[in-house]
């Protein structure tokens, strides 16, 4: 790493919308966002379900193509999937048939580095995700938060400029939850990389984002933007703190006012997949 | 735990209480009205037969002549299809082009190929590795658009954001998801194969287990013909529990879990 460098991960977000659905279903995901991004800072996007925050997020990985608008990230406009750009799902998406170690060297297997290389990069990896000893194990042998653990590993070994995280803790219980979120927070001071964190969870995003994005329900637009300048590291006693609840309490507050009417969930790939009759039978 | 071994107790039971079945049948000729044990070969007879057809040399040339042409149509069988299964499941175009042709001649039992075949194929041989093709060539097609079809398409993305090209996506991610789906169709379309063997050697003149099977019949020897049904049975039985041991070996990440 070089002082003179640039910091990577600065995110350029001019009039940006999204439609999603076809012919007369086509309705906008999120309409005319303007917004930048920072290299190096965490942003939490809270917004109501099918509000267009996983929409949008799937557009900066390059699965979805904006309409209108234009996206940017180091100046150059988002034009597809990108390892510079790492993804993490709700529901793990880890290859069942990889082991937990060749799992995470894949990326690095897709660039062309050699076996023993990768696999000294995976297991230093997996050592900061804290799964030591794990690397042998198929995914399938593992906890729900072990598994996310693994694919933010995964994401992470790409030394990605933009680490996009849609609810990625949200299927988790409680307790592993927190566990993560100050796990995640742990990573982050040490690989310092531009996170944009998607989630519904007020207590979640207070307590993990430098700046909080609020959006509105569909089609999803900025209705709140926020600092957040609590001291790192940050403990779970903030979540007490007197500030903590104001802040709580305005969010709250914004996302009640804006709860009209209950969306279907909207996903980074798009729309939710529709159940497909087979066929043939087998 | 549910032990290996009694489990193995009553499938054992099972097989000999199904000959003692046959045999108190046979032998006493029982006519249950709508099936008649009169003219039945009993398990005695047949084990004789079999016997004698070990005596005579020729099993080996039958087994070897049979197997041969059910790997070799099963072998052409198994590289067409996951290729075809694999185009079709991954190409919308492929998929138009491809699979209204093989839809229409999916449901053509191998019996209605045989003339065809003998005209096609310019040796009886070829012919018969062809009957034993179409039998294993859908079940392994239809399982391989379907596996490849299942694939998780989060999979795919995440893939793609992780840097997979074409190539590595179909040999990464494609093939190995649809591996399960994959193997059952190989496993299907080795027992279908077999099925096929006894119209395939329709054809032949000399050798072949099914050739045996159907020469006995128009001879009318029965009890050749129950060893001919049994061969290919336990021949059957054995190749597609091959199957299943090797794709397991192929698929080791979608073993039950608990046993390592």
């Amino acid at each position: 790493m070089s002082v003179f460098l640039q910091p990577e991960g600065r995110i350029d977000i001019r009039g940006l919308s999204i439609s999603l659905g076809e012919g007369s279903a086509a309705f906008e995901a999120v309409q005319g966002l303007d917004c930048l991004i920072e290299p190096g800072q965490f942003v939490c996007i809270l917004g109501p379900s099918g509000c267009g925050k996983s929409t949008l997020l799937g557009a900066l990985a390059g699965h979805l193509q904006p309409r209108d608008g234009s996206l940017k990230v180091d100046g150059a406009p988002v034009s597809g999937p990108s390892p510079q750009r790492g993804m993490v799902f709700q529901q793990h998406t880890l290859f069942p048939w990889r082991t937990v170690r060749d799992n995470i060297a894949f990326g690095l297997k897709m660039r062309g580095i050699g076996k023993a290389e990768r696999d000294k990069a995976a297991d230093e990896i997996l050592a900061l995700v804290g799964l030591e000893g794990f690397a042998e194990r198929w995914p399938d042998q593992l906890s729900g938060g072990m598994q996310q653990r693994v694919e933010i590993a995964r994401v992470l070994v790409n030394r990605p400029r933009l680490l996009l995280m849609d609810e990625p803790f949200g299927a988790l219980d409680a307790l592993t939850r927190l566990n993560m979120q100050e796990l995640l927070l742990d990573i982050w001071t040490r690989i310092r990389t531009t996170v944009v964190f998607v989630t519904h969870d007020i207590d979640e995003a207070l307590f993990l984002a430098d700046r909080l994005l609020v959006m509105s329900t569909r089609p999803g637009r900025i209705i709140e933007d926020l600092r957040l300048d609590f001291p790192r590291p940050r403990t779970t006693e903030l979540v007490t703190s007197h500030e903590f609840s104001r802040l709580k309490r305005h969010c709250l507050e914004l996302l009640r006012h804006e709860d009209g009417r209950q969306l279907p969930r909207l996903n980074p790939l798009g729309l939710p997949p529709e159940n497909k009759l087979p066929r043939f039978a087998l | 735990m549910y032990g290996s071994f009694n489990r193995w107790l009553p499938r054992a039971a099972s097989l000999l209480l199904c000959l003692l079945f046959w045999q108190l049948a046979a032998s006493h000729h029982w006519n249950l009205g709508l099936v008649t044990f009169a003219n039945v070969p009993t398990p005695l007879a047949v084990i004789e037969a079999a016997l004698g057809l070990g005596d005579s040399g020729k099993l080996a040339r039958h087994l070897g002549s049979s197997l041969s042409r059910v790997f070799a149509g099963y072998l052409a069988a198994l590289v067409i299809g996951v290729a075809l299964g694999l185009a079709i499941g991954r190409s919308k175009w492929a998929e138009d082009l491809l699979l209204p042709p093989l839809e229409v001649l999916r449901p053509i039992p191998a019996v209605a190929w045989i003339p065809l075949a003998i005209l096609m194929f310019p040796s009886s041989e070829l012919s018969m590795v062809f009957i034993t093709f179409t039998g294993a060539l859908f079940p392994i097609l239809l399982n391989t658009v379907h596996g490849v079809e299942g694939v998780d398409p989060r999979l795919i993305a995440s893939a793609k954001s992780l840097g997979a090209g074409r190539r590595a996506m179909l040999l990464e991610v494609i093939l190995p998801g649809a591996a399960p789906s994959i193997i059952t169709g190989l496993s299907i379309g080795m027992g279908t194969s077999w099925f096929c063997l006894v119209t395939a050697e329709m054809i032949s003149g000399q050798y072949g287990i099914g050739y045996y099977t159907w020469e006995s019949y128009t001879i009318q020897n029965y009890p050749d013909i129950v060893v001919g049904m049994l061969l290919i049975g336990v021949l059957g039985m054995g190749s597609s529990l091959l199957i299943k041991r090797l794709g397991g070996v192929f698929t080791p990440w979608h073993r039950p879990r608990g046993k390592a």
